[in-house]
């Protein structure tokens, strides 16, 4: 699928250029922003297909949504729409003509289907649902921990439109003794030891009908650097599960236990998901559903309001498939607590606006959001911490001066 | 040769290559049909972090960037302590199979402590 071989291309090329010195290569100059967070100084880029987004890292690529987007509604759009990458080797090229996707293992019939296969000869279905980075906020972890260093921006809130899958595995017939799913897509690990991403889902998930392969997303192709042209949708659960450049499903009699299930994004298998900061879990279970968060989204922090006039506060809130029951905002930094006006409801795994108009008297005050799932689950008020900076969602705070 | 310690210089070749033959192609319309062309992706150019532009970060430039980006490093939090950067290493190594030789490992390990740590 790739026009041509990038790592022959690299070799040949770092051959010639080996003799060069390090220093003297033309260095990019780019705008930058600066994270809330020690070391978070980070370039802005515009890449193919995204408007300017703050950088991460260069390759594999990984972009980060500048938080104003958020304000702009509760869909993100595509061109705003967060990049993450595990491994460097990502396709270069893919020709939806040619484009494959195979669903084979443990089934009657394994299918090999192209795209216009995919939106002829099946039901289209779509959802409304957040795609969040399982170490989203990371960089907000303390103690700080190892990883992709993100500020809010690694979420997102599309329309994504596809074929569920569990009408693919109907049409392929899974064989007695089915236990589990896995999803891998075109793109691999620079080294061939190296664990390719492939990720797994139970059988009785796969089959749940929620769960989407999308060739669409806010009506549109899905964009390169999300998955084009396929990718899966798992509603309510991290983006890790969410496999970009969807081409092989394969269904299995055994538990899988590649790397990216049995030893990467593992969580604490304990009730609050969480261990006392430095310390290591006893036992971990591969990470799931998202928990509930909220987020002012219309005013930044040390922002200046007007003292005694209303200020109205906007922002969003999200479940991992619960809705949201209630959002309450408190002005006075966690004594009082007021709720907010909940917006148009796009769907239980979507973004959810709230709204409150609030009148500050002069001063400095420390404004917090706390949202409530539809099951009950409310944002804790102190982090819990993980040793790999996942799932964070404590009640976000910021503070405004009224002058 | 893959893993093969690769320099940068060896990706802004490749960027200026592909350019040439590529940029975005759009796909079709709202996704209603298969696009007719291929879509094709360039990745940006990667530069040298100024932390790691001298003589004692050339190792770790030349084994980090065979598999990513330099960024993966100088994001990382600061003040970690020569520890954090052994086990990053050592993951790199005994989990991603990066192909670096032990003393070649606890070599880049010690810049990153001296630089980062």
């Amino acid at each position: 699928m790739t026009a041509f071989d990038r790592r022959s291309l690299l070799s040949a090329a770092g051959l010639a250029a080996a003799a060069a010195p390090l220093r003297g290569l033309a260095q990019s100059v780019h705008r930058t922003v600066q994270m809330p967070f020690a070391n978070g100084t980070r370039p802005l880029i515009q890449l193919p297909g995204k408007r300017e987004m703050i950088l991460l890292t260069s390759r594999p690529p990984q972009l980060e949504t500048p938080f104003a987007v958020f304000n702009e509604g509760v869909i993100t759009p595509n061109d705003a729409f967060f990049v993450r990458y595990h491994l460097s080797e990502l396709p270069l090229e893919i020709d939806p003509a040619g484009f494959r996707l195979t669903i084979g293992g443990h089934v009657e019939r394994p299918l090999t289907l192209s795209l216009a296969s995919l939106k002829r000869d099946f039901a289209a279905s779509e959802v409304v649902a957040v795609n969040q980075c399982s170490g989203n906020s990371r960089g907000f972890v303390d103690p700080r921990v190892a990883g992709g260093q993100l500020g809010n921006g690694a979420m997102g809130n599309a329309r994504w439109r596809g074929v569920p899958l569990r009408a693919l595995l109907d049409r392929a017939g899974l064989r007695a003794g089915a236990v589990e799913v896995t999803f891998n897509g075109l793109d691999g690990p620079p080294l061939d030891a190296m664990p390719d991403f492939v990720k797994a889902l139970g059988i009785d998930h796969a089959r749940d009908g929620e769960v989407l392969v999308a060739y669409a997303m806010n009506g549109a192709d899905l964009p390169f650097l999300n998955g084009y042209p396929l990718r899966l949708v798992v509603p309510g659960h991290y983006g890790t599960y969410w496999v970009k450049h969807l081409n092989e499903i394969m269904v299995r009699d055994t538990p899988f236990d590649g790397y990216w299930m049995k030893t990467a994004y593992r969580i604490p298998d304990n009730d609050c998901t969480c261990v006392v900061p430095g310390q290591k879990p006893d036992k971990t279970r591969p990470i799931g559903r998202m928990n509930v968060r909220s987020f002012v989204t219309s005013h930044t922090d040390g922002q200046r309001v007007a003292a005694g006039a209303t200020t109205e506060l906007r922002g969003i809130a999200f479940s991992g498939g619960a809705g949201i029951a209630r959002v309450l905002v408190s002005s006075d930094g966690g004594q009082g607590w007021s709720e907010a006006r909940l917006g148009e409801d796009l769907g239980r795994f979507s973004f959810r606006e709230w709204r409150l108009g609030i009148t500050l008297p002069a001063g400095r005050h420390r404004l917090m959001v706390r949202a409530f799932a539809g099951d009950g689950e409310a944002q804790p008020l102190e982090p819990r911490w993980q040793p790999s900076g996942y799932m964070r969602n404590v009640v976000e705070s910021l503070t405004v001066e009224a002058a | 040769m893959r893993g093969a310690g690769l320099i940068l210089a060896a990706t802004a070749a490749l960027a200026g290559l592909a350019m040439a033959s590529a940029g975005l192609a759009a796909p079709g319309p709202r996704g209603k049909a298969p696009a007719a062309r291929p879509v094709t992706f360039t990745l940006p150019e990667e530069t040298i972090p100024e932390d790691l532009a001298d003589a004692e970060g050339e190792a770790v430039v030349n084994h980090c960037t065979a598999c990513h980006s330099l960024e993966y490093l100088v994001t990382q939090p600061r003040g970690k302590g020569a520890q954090f950067w052994k086990d990053e290493v050592a993951k790199m190594v005994n989990v991603y199979k990066a192909p670096i030789e032990p003393a070649d490992a606890e070599a880049v390990a010690a810049v990153l402590a001296r630089k980062f740590g």
